[in-house]
């Protein structure tokens, strides 16, 4: 306690020059703490988004039939006759030029069936999804993003409006919500319908009977990797056991993928901050041996009358560690304000970011472990001295 | 009390050898008021240095209070300090940035002593050499004597077996110098053991025992 308050004492005696020696370490907390912390605020908002993309649904995409095209029946009766397969529908998508009178734009058009709606946990603002008839009818119909209503058409209440995807007249019949989730407004462009796969069949020649590729969702108090297992046997059947005909992918995957790219990132981050950190302590080791120098005749008259090795040691080595905590408490405040301020300035991205526990956990350890090690050679120069040199040091 | 017998100190200055002190010889017993006398480069400082356990001799024993002071860590020698000896310098030696009171209770925090004793203690000590008043200023806010009678106040606050005072008026005006050596006087009476080094012989004369050091060499003149 004593050590404390006479390093307290001796730091406050030279306030600028304390001030500029934990320059170093705010700084290095600083960064250490804003970075990890912004890439954390941000993998947690990219992680939600991907998760609301619904993570239980599985991406099914077949590259060689060897005969047995998956059929729309197909999908009809696995869903039906499999517990363990939920919904499943059928995924093709074409670039198209969607006109509505002079405007003109853009659109990517996906062809599906009505179960894509549920799946994918799709929104309508208004109007209807696809339905059966539909399907079988190969209805000119569309449902349209917010984006394409609000902008291309003009005006959201459109149902009933007819635009051209390609020179065929389409048919609004639904609108879907706004997309409040950026991460799927930035995948899927700005424009987006969605029609009866039977139909884009028609508008894309690429797209046949032949199902390539599909949804899948998993049935009721299904696990994903269950039903990711009965996909994989029946497929496994279907195809001659060749695992390379068929790909089945789970949003999981990409959330994985997405978090070990983050945990590197912070990694990185936090690495350079931490150079940074070092580069505060050499600061303060480097001011500290100008201290000792300056007191040596402190440090032989504190010796003469009885101080011991341990106690000067301890005396210089508590300086060191309390300017190294003072400039990392400040540091830490200092973060707190810059990330409420880019809180702020961001707040429309629907990002949050907050101080992040760990890291500032480990920044208070290592600026203690910063403070021991550089604070350690200063002091055990301090505590070497000789008392009769240093009561005749400089008269 | 001092034991010094046949006591060397040899100096590595360059290529020559400065023998400081040469079979230096002394006891000093207890209460005694004892000044040590002689010119610059005498040895002086370097007796002080060995009698004060600031330095250990090359060559002859020294002994303290009855322990053979040789061997000795620095650590030991740093606790034996702060037990037996309350030394005075002539520059004082006082910590500027630390108050009077705070000056005197150091050798008391370095010894372990709680804070309830350790301000008594250093109230009684300041009271004695009259600076009860003081008790808040810092080195720089007082004179020369009462920068003095600080370092006085804090070389008694332990209760050592003895007071060691180097030059202690050697930077004083004749006034205060008799107002220090009253107080040296006063601190005699008490029963505590004065050895004073000075290089002023009207200074030296106030002791009891004279022993005068020249090249080394000691010799006694008694009064």
């Amino acid at each position: 306690m004593l050590s404390l308050k006479m390093a307290l004492r001796s730091i406050s005696s030279n306030k600028l020059r304390a001030m500029l020696t934990m320059l170093g370490i705010i700084i290095g907390v600083m960064a250490l703490v804003v970075l990890v912390s912004l890439v954390s605020g941000a993998t947690s908002s990219v992680t939600d988004a991907v998760s609301s993309l619904a993570s239980d649904l599985l991406t099914v995409t077949i590259s060689d039939d060897y005969g047995y095209p998956v059929r729309l029946e197909d999908l009809d009766d696995w869903s039906r006759e499999k517990p363990e397969v939920g919904s499943m529908a059928p995924t093709a998508s074409a670039s198209v030029t969607g006109k509505y009178g002079a405007e003109s734009g853009t659109f990517t058009v996906y062809g599906t069936t009505p179960p894509y709606y549920e799946i994918e946990g799709l929104q309508l603002t208004m109007g209807r999804f696809l339905n059966r008839a539909d399907i079988e009818n190969n209805t000119r119909v569309c449902i349209l993003n917010y984006a394409a209503a609000s902008d291309l058409i003009g005006f959201v209440d459109c149902l009933g409006e007819e635009l051209s995807f390609n020179g065929m007249k389409y048919t609004v019949v639904g609108v879907l919500s706004e997309d409040e989730n950026l991460l799927t407004a930035v995948l899927n462009g700005s424009y987006v319908a969605y029609i009866p796969y039977t139909s884009l069949m028609r508008l894309s020649t690429t797209v046949t009977e032949a199902v390539t590729g599909f949804v899948v969702s998993p049935g009721e108090n299904t696990a994903v990797d269950q039903t990711e297992a009965v996909l994989d046997g029946l497929f496994n059947e279907r195809f001659q056991e060749d695992e390379d005909a068929y790909s089945i992918r789970s949003m999981n995957v990409m959330e994985e993928a997405m978090s070990s790219i983050t945990s590197v990132l912070s990694i990185l981050l936090g690495g350079i901050a931490g150079i940074s950190l070092v580069v505060g302590g050499i600061g303060i080791m480097n001011i500290m041996l100008v201290t000792v120098t300056e007191r040596t005749r402190e440090i032989g008259i504190r010796k003469a009358i009885g101080a011991s090795r341990g106690t000067i040691l301890r005396q210089f080595l508590m300086e060191a560690v309390v300017l190294c905590m003072m400039g990392c408490a400040i540091g830490i405040f200092l973060s707190w304000t810059i990330l409420r301020i880019i809180g702020v300035v961001v707040s429309s991205l629907s990002m949050r970011f907050s101080l992040n526990g760990t890291v500032v956990l480990i920044s208070v350890l290592f600026c203690f472990f910063i403070g021991v090690v550089f604070g350690l050679y200063p002091a055990n120069k301090a505590a070497k001295m000789k008392p009769i040199d240093a009561l005749h040091y400089g008269g | 009390m001092i034991e010094l017998n046949n006591v060397s100190k040899i100096y590595q200055i360059g290529d020559e050898r400065v023998r400081a002190l040469d079979h230096a010889t002394m006891h000093i017993y207890p209460h005694e008021f004892v000044s040590i006398i002689g010119p610059s480069g005498s040895g002086k400082s370097t007796l002080m240095n060995i009698v004060g356990c600031l330095d250990t001799a090359d060559d002859g024993l020294y002994k303290l209070d009855g322990i053979p002071i040789e061997d000795y860590s620095e650590n030991e020698l740093a606790r034996i300090r702060n037990e037996k000896i309350g030394f005075v310098f002539q520059n004082f030696n006082l910590i500027a940035k630390m108050s009077a009171e705070e000056n005197v209770e150091l050798p008391l925090i370095y010894q372990g002593i709680k804070r309830a004793e350790r301000q008594a203690r250093v109230r009684e000590a300041l009271e004695h050499v009259g600076l009860s008043k003081r008790a808040k200023h810092q080195p720089t806010e007082l004179s020369g004597g009462q920068q003095q009678r600080v370092a006085i106040a804090r070389a008694l606050v332990t209760k050592p077996s003895l007071i060691l005072a180097d030059e202690p008026t050697g930077n004083l005006d004749s006034h205060t110098t008799k107002d220090i050596m009253e107080i040296f006087h006063g601190l005699h009476e008490q029963g505590n053991t004065i050895v004073l080094i000075t290089h002023d012989n009207d200074i030296a004369r106030q002791a009891k025992r004279v022993i005068h050091i020249l090249d080394g060499r000691l010799t006694e003149v008694s009064l």
